[in-house]
């Protein structure tokens, strides 16, 4: 019997064919999936036309009124119409799913962020720490929020884009704190963190670089759903009128034309694509949350 | 038992402390006070009789005072005045509390309607036409907007089909307590009830179809098979048992999202409610309306989890032991 030689090589090139990484199940799982193949398909048009046009569109021409011009309905000039200020609104309809995925996005990473910290925090140190901090939590969970974020709203000085988008994500993050500390806690008992504890490792660094990547999955997963779910809240509140700020407009700002028994039956043309858009995005991006979340689970997996 | 729903319930009065604490710290910080509110419109009356009245008032007084003074009265129901509407904050929740209830106790109903039995039609007959109807049916509630479906709803019923009122929760000229009213009410409350509870059903449905699936195949179920008992009676006597119960427990959490959801759905069918006097106050910058109705809320939501932990530890002992 000859020796057997190890190529180091080949047998991580098997290792990764046998593991595939978080990315490539998710490919392969979407691409198994025809609804979320295109889902995806579809909202990458919608993100890169959101993203690209506003650069093709004169600004300017886009917030100038034109008396001329008022509440015309879809034309070959104007493909869906025009407001009550002769604005066209399909470049409104760009610029605002801009800015609300924009802002979605940020929310979804702050709120990320601090859940992540907190659940990571209260689940590694567990015992009491974790006692605390949970009591804490489950106070937060049952404040009524929406209410919260509107009076926080009204009342803090100099409103901006930042302050409401800082406001959204201080009430968007329980849920992640909750689901991450429930790992960590389980993950703590493991053999890894320990030796590394023994080791003398600092704590920040086991949670952060060691316990961190192996809940990833968990956190991708997550922060997609809720994507779509701080897209709604965002232009949920902009249409009450205590979202973005006069001047930033958002999808919203088109659906709360809709709050007059008119415009609502006779001028169509500026909310409904602005809410079917909402819709389609919302479907879109949970098609592919749930594609995601079968890759991040070998037991769901399709593909 | 007892114990459990004692501690349970002293749990509940620092929640309730530390919201009042909060929710006092942000009237602090709303602009304007109650002498603002009342003189301060009124060219008659000097700075110096404003400041008077402020130290009458014990406005001047450091914050630990004026809060217990605050939640001394508002244990008693008594919320102030409001500024706008020239009456006490607690006689204006009173008249519009009803609306609200109504609209969140139908759509709580219409959801349990409509949400165990297909729950239970999806987890018997997992992978069949019907079960998959069903699962796209809650992914879409799940992923739409309330406040967009509320709309389109609106459009389509009221505003293009023209089956039902655009808005409000009824005709003031018709005299209450005839038929003709009871139907009127109704016609009003329909689409805002529907609008809530055709998408609110997706937790409902999820956790039921889940549970049941998981509980086919546990080994009471396989005994009961093999005992002989009919198969629509393993479902109803057995796995039905097992699952339903929690569900009856969730309804305290149901509040927090009949809560929020009644701030949209007031609002798109201009519903007379708690949630539609909370946009106006705080478009109005009536303050001690806004303070009141947070705290109602806030108050109604932990009472609503202590209810749900309450009847879960009844259901299932073993949340008990901790």
């Amino acid at each position: 019997m000859t020796n057997p030689v190890i190529d180091e090589k080949k047998l991580i090139a098997q290792e990764k064919l046998n593991n595939p990484s978080l990315l490539r199940t998710i490919w392969r799982e979407i691409m198994h999936d025809k609804m979320a193949l295109g889902s995806l398909i579809l909202f990458t048009i919608i993100v890169l036309s959101a993203y690209i046009s506003p650069l093709f569109v004169d600004q300017t021409a886009l917030t100038r009124v034109n008396f001329l011009n008022v509440w015309k309905p879809p034309s070959l000039d104007n493909w869906v119409g025009t407001d009550d200020g002769g604005r066209d609104v399909f470049g409104q309809l760009m610029i605002g799913t801009r800015n609300s995925l924009t802002i979605g996005v940020a929310v979804t990473l702050i709120a990320g962020l601090i859940g992540l910290t907190y659940g990571l925090l209260s689940g590694y140190y567990g015992g009491a720490t974790d006692n605390v901090m949970m009591r804490i939590l489950e106070f937060l969970m049952v404040l009524p929020s929406l209410m919260f974020i509107i009076v926080f709203v009204t009342i803090v000085p100099n409103y901006n884009v930042f302050t409401f988008i800082l406001i959204m994500s201080i009430f968007a993050w329980f849920g992640k704190a909750r689901l991450i500390r429930s790992r960590a806690l389980q993950e703590r008992e493991l053999d890894y963190i320990n030796a590394s504890k023994t080791l003398g490792t600092p704590s920040f660094k086991i949670m952060f670089f060691e316990m961190f990547p192996n809940l990833s999955s968990l956190v991708i997963v997550n922060m997609t759903l809720t994507l779509a779910n701080n897209i709604g809240i965002e232009t949920g509140l902009t249409f009450l009128g205590f979202g973005l700020p006069a001047g930033t407009p958002s999808l919203g700002t088109l659906i709360a034309f809709a709050r007059n028994p008119d415009i609502i039956k006779n001028k169509w043309w500026v909310w409904l694509p602005a809410a079917l858009l909402i819709l389609v995005m919302m479907l879109c991006i949970n098609y592919i949350g749930q594609a995601v979340k079968r890759a991040s689970d070998a037991r769901q997996r399709l593909a | 038992m007892l114990k459990f729903i004692l501690r349970r319930s002293l749990l509940m009065i620092p929640q309730l402390i530390l919201l009042s604490l909060i929710i006092f710290m942000l009237s602090k910080a709303m602009p304007g006070d109650a002498v603002t509110g009342a003189f301060m419109s009124n060219p008659n009356v000097s700075q110096e009789q404003v400041e008077k009245i402020r130290e009458k008032l014990g406005l001047n007084d450091p914050w630990y005072e004026q809060y217990g003074r605050w939640i001394g009265k508002a244990v008693q129901g008594d919320f102030g005045q409001s500024y706008v509407h020239k009456q006490p904050v607690t006689s204006l929740l009173a008249g519009r509390i009803e609306n609200t209830v109504l609209l969140s106790l139908f759509t709580a109903i219409v959801i349990y309607l409509l949400a165990i039995p297909l729950g239970i039609v999806a987890g018997r007959w997992t992978d069949t036409w019907a079960d998959k109807m069903i699962v796209t049916y809650n992914y879409f509630a799940f992923a739409t907007p309330l406040f967009i479906f509320a709309l389109l709803m609106l459009f389509l019923f009221s505003f293009i089909l023209g089956w039902f009122p655009i808005g409000g929760s009824g005709n003031i000229r018709i005299d209450p307590g005839s038929w003709e009213y009871i139907v009127d009410r109704a016609k009003h409350l329909f689409l805002p009830v529907m609008s809530g509870a055709l998408i609110g059903t997706y937790g409902t449905i999820q956790y039921l179809r889940n549970d049941i699936i998981d509980q086919k195949i546990k080994d009471y179920v396989k005994t009961a098979r093999s005992k002989g008992v009919p198969e629509g009676k393993v479902y109803t006597r057995h796995i039905l048992r097992n699952s339903l119960l929690p569900i009856a427990a969730f309804l305290g959490y149901e509040i927090t999202g009949l809560i929020s959801g009644s701030i949209f759905i007031e609002s798109i069918y201009s519903y007379p409610g708690l949630g539609q006097l909370f946009l106006q106050s705080i478009s109005q910058r009536d303050f001690t309306v806004v303070t009141a109705l947070v705290m109602v809320s806030g108050a109604a939501v932990i009472i609503g989890t202590l209810l749900s932990d309450i009847i879960l530890s009844i259901v299932d002992p073993r949340i008990r032991i901790e």
